[in-house]
């Protein structure tokens, strides 16, 4: 019945200890969460919040070279594309058609408007019904197909002027035509018609990339733009074929496979995927009166090239930020948790020790008053008895002597050894206060093992016992040295098995110390538990032990200043050596 | 020579009595009362040379029999029995001028040589 109960508070012991050290656990977790959460995540958010202004503000920084390219690109087109049409409409409005349709005025004008613009492969007369009339240029005297059809000439006679798309004409060159409608009251209709070469569109387009950017602070980022081997700029008409050659898809006349493009008149910014699905940031804007499109183009990763290792520090500094806050708060949560637990379980113990202690004391009362009680009749039962065997001695009936002797001594040793008993149980009635006397150790050794020798007779248990001869008194309290060697006699009962041995000796250390080792045979300690069976509440009895009776013999120990030390091997055993000052200790 | 004589003072007639006739019984001259009363009694008649006294007892208890005794009688010595194996009384008793102290059951070779040696001082 006591066993169960002390099983089962054992237990609880037990599953109270889990329960804190869940506890401990979940105030750590709890601790970290709600810290990381006050320092982390504002850290977090802030760096969000800078990370999109970074990429946005990269963003725009790199993209505006390209905005500013196409403008600039789309303003040089325009200008080359009025400025041929106005040398157009000043040749028609300075001739009358008289002198244009003279061949020879018009391969005059044809060579002026060469010399003052360059590119133009010929110039023609049509009139309002789409048939030549005149023609100036490398075809001789040109041809007598009409016009009438071709959708520049509807165009012209529409809209008073045309810019064609890019075709291949003359020598397989690309080629594209400027007319004009020249429709004045007091002259007949006609379409003067000039085919310029494209070639310009090259100039215009890759020599603005070219320029030197030291010459051309404006371009300057277009200049590296055009340098750059993954960035592109190019002319497409409304069908999105190539009015000039591409670095990234090919030659004039190519189609591409970009995307529709939005109409707009200023130039607009645009990300699209590639065929591989790559992304791809376009700037264009359209030429007007033309049926152009300047294309800027670069693969999205290319552009973003340095954007990255600013990136990459943007990311670096909140993540490495975080995880050292988050070091910092674990290793601080955990440290203040322990001392907390180190303050919970030196309270726990304190608890336990002043238990420990009043239960000591109560049974201290009670064996002083057990004792007091059987004393006074024992010392009558002795004085008795040693007054018949010294009446016995006297006696000169020597037969008589002989038969009650034996008997008489025999109820004197009866009552010595419960002498002895009383003894033992005045020691554990002492206070817990040090009570200094002189102690012969190897008799209070004796007295403790008494206390075992039934157990150790049972369990063929073999009690060796070694002591100095020259081992002296020493000052100390009888009562709390008992205590303190028989709780480590008990351990080591516990740990041997049946018939195991336990060797206990005496050794005077020099005039000032003498120390008790206590060894058995048994299981031994694992090395790594050696540093904590001192500890309260540590035990390697599993389940069978409070944890207390060697935490409470180190504290008694280092009370009477003296020190207590334990060497242990698994499998071979365990010896426990106490060291005592052999004079009264201030400590 | 003559005998040393004992006083033993104790609440147990019993005790008193085996005592008082064995120490008779080693050449001592010992009496026995059993309470502190008729200890002061008895001192203040009869000549003693050393008082074995019991600790606990009814009425005046051993401690402060001791303190009547060495008001009465400085130099006699006074040797405290005690079934109450307390260090503080037996302390207590000393600084009041007791010889030394024993615990019941004690062993009668044990007591005279103590009562020997008291006397001898």
């Amino acid at each position: 019945m006591v066993e169960d109960v002390a099983r089962r508070n054992d237990m609880e012991d037990a599953q109270d200890r889990l329960i804190s050290q869940r506890r401990y656990r979940k105030m750590v977790i709890v601790v970290v969460a709600s810290v990381s959460a006050v320092a982390v995540v504002p850290l977090l958010i802030m760096s969000v919040i800078t990370y999109r202004q970074y990429e946005d503000a990269f963003h725009a920084e790199l993209t505006r070279p390209m905005l500013r390219f196409a403008e600039a690109g789309k303003a040089s087109i325009e200008s080359y594309l009025s400025e041929r049409l106005s040398a157009l409409a000043v040749v028609a409005r300075e001739n009358s058609v008289d002198e244009l349709r003279d061949p020879e005025r018009l391969r005059t004008l044809l060579l002026n408007l060469n010399q003052t613009f360059g590119g133009v492969v010929d110039l023609a007369l049509i009139d309002e019904e789409g048939n030549p009339v005149t023609y100036a240029g490398p075809q001789g005297t040109g041809t007598s197909v009409s016009h009438a059809d071709d959708p520049w000439f509807r165009e012209v006679t529409g809209r008073g002027m045309c810019v064609s798309d890019v075709f291949q004409g003359y020598r397989n060159l690309p080629h594209m035509i400027v007319a004009i409608l020249h429709d004045a009251p007091d002259d007949q209709p006609y379409v003067l018609r000039a085919t310029i070469d494209t070639d310009a569109f090259h100039w215009l387009v890759r020599a603005r990339s070219a320029r030197r950017p030291e010459r051309d602070p404006v371009c300057r980022r277009c200049h590296s733009l055009g340098v750059l081997p993954f960035s592109d700029a190019f002319i497409i008409n409304q069908e999105r074929v190539l009015q000039s050659s591409s670095r990234l898809y090919g030659n004039v006349l190519d189609p591409t496979p970009l995307p529709g493009l939005p109409p707009s008149r200023q130039a607009e910014l645009l990300e699209i995927e590639d065929e591989q699905g790559e992304p791809l940031i376009v700037s264009y804007a359209q030429i007007e009166r033309s049926p152009f499109t300047l294309v800027v183009l670069s693969p999205r990763v290319a552009l973003h090239a340095g954007w990255l290792p600013v990136r990459r520090d943007l990311l670096l500094f909140p993540v490495i930020s975080a995880l050292l806050i988050m070091a910092v708060v674990i290793w601080g949560s955990i440290y203040v948790v322990n001392r907390v637990r180190e303050a919970d379980t030196k309270r726990a113990a304190l608890y336990h020790k002043i238990e420990y202690t009043n239960k000591m004391a109560a049974i201290g009362r009670l064996g002083a008053g057990v004792a007091h009680e059987i004393n006074n009749p024992l010392s009558i039962i002795t004085q008795k008895a040693g007054l018949v065997r010294d009446l016995l001695e006297l006696s000169s009936e020597a037969p008589s002597s002989e038969k009650l002797m034996p008997l008489i001594n025999s109820v004197l040793k009866s009552a010595e050894r419960c002498g002895r008993i009383t003894h033992r149980l005045l020691g554990f009635a002492k206070h817990m206060e040090v009570q200094w006397e002189n102690i012969d150790l190897d008799m209070l050794l004796r007295e403790v093992l008494e206390f075992l020798e039934k157990e150790a007779s049972y369990r063929e248990i073999k009690v060796e016992f070694n002591y100095d001869e020259e081992a002296p008194t020493i000052v100390s309290d009888r009562g709390q040295l008992q205590q303190v060697f028989l709780n480590i006699v008990n351990n080591a009962f516990a740990a041997v098995e049946d018939g195991g041995r336990i060797e206990i000796g005496i050794d005077r250390l020099g005039d000032h110390a003498v120390a008790v080792s206590i060894a058995d045979n048994g299981v031994g300690i694992p090395e790594d538990q050696l540093e904590n069976i001192f500890d309260p509440f540590f035990t390697t009895k599993k389940g069978a032990g409070t944890g207390l009776g060697l935490s409470i013999t180190y504290g008694i120990v280092q009370k009477l200043g003296g020190q207590i030390s334990v060497n242990s091997k698994v499998g071979e055993g365990t010896t426990f050596i106490v060291t005592l000052p052999v004079h009264r200790s201030h400590a | 020579m003559e005998p040393i004589r004992v006083l033993i003072v104790d609440d147990e007639e019993e005790l008193v009595s085996a005592l008082e006739q064995r120490l008779n019984l080693r050449g001592l001259e010992a009496r026995g009362v059993t309470t502190g009363a008729e200890a002061l009694e008895h001192l203040a008649k009869e000549p003693c040379d050393v008082v074995l006294l019991d600790v606990k007892m009814p009425g005046i208890g051993g401690l402060e029999l001791i303190k009547k005794i060495k008001e009465q009688r400085p130099d006699l010595q006074v040797i405290l029995l005690t079934g109450w194996s307390s260090a503080e009384d037996a302390e207590k008793g000393k600084k009041l001028g007791a010889y030394d102290y024993l615990m019941k059951p004690v062993k009668i070779d044990e007591l005279v040589k103590v009562l020997l040696s008291a006397t001898a001082r």
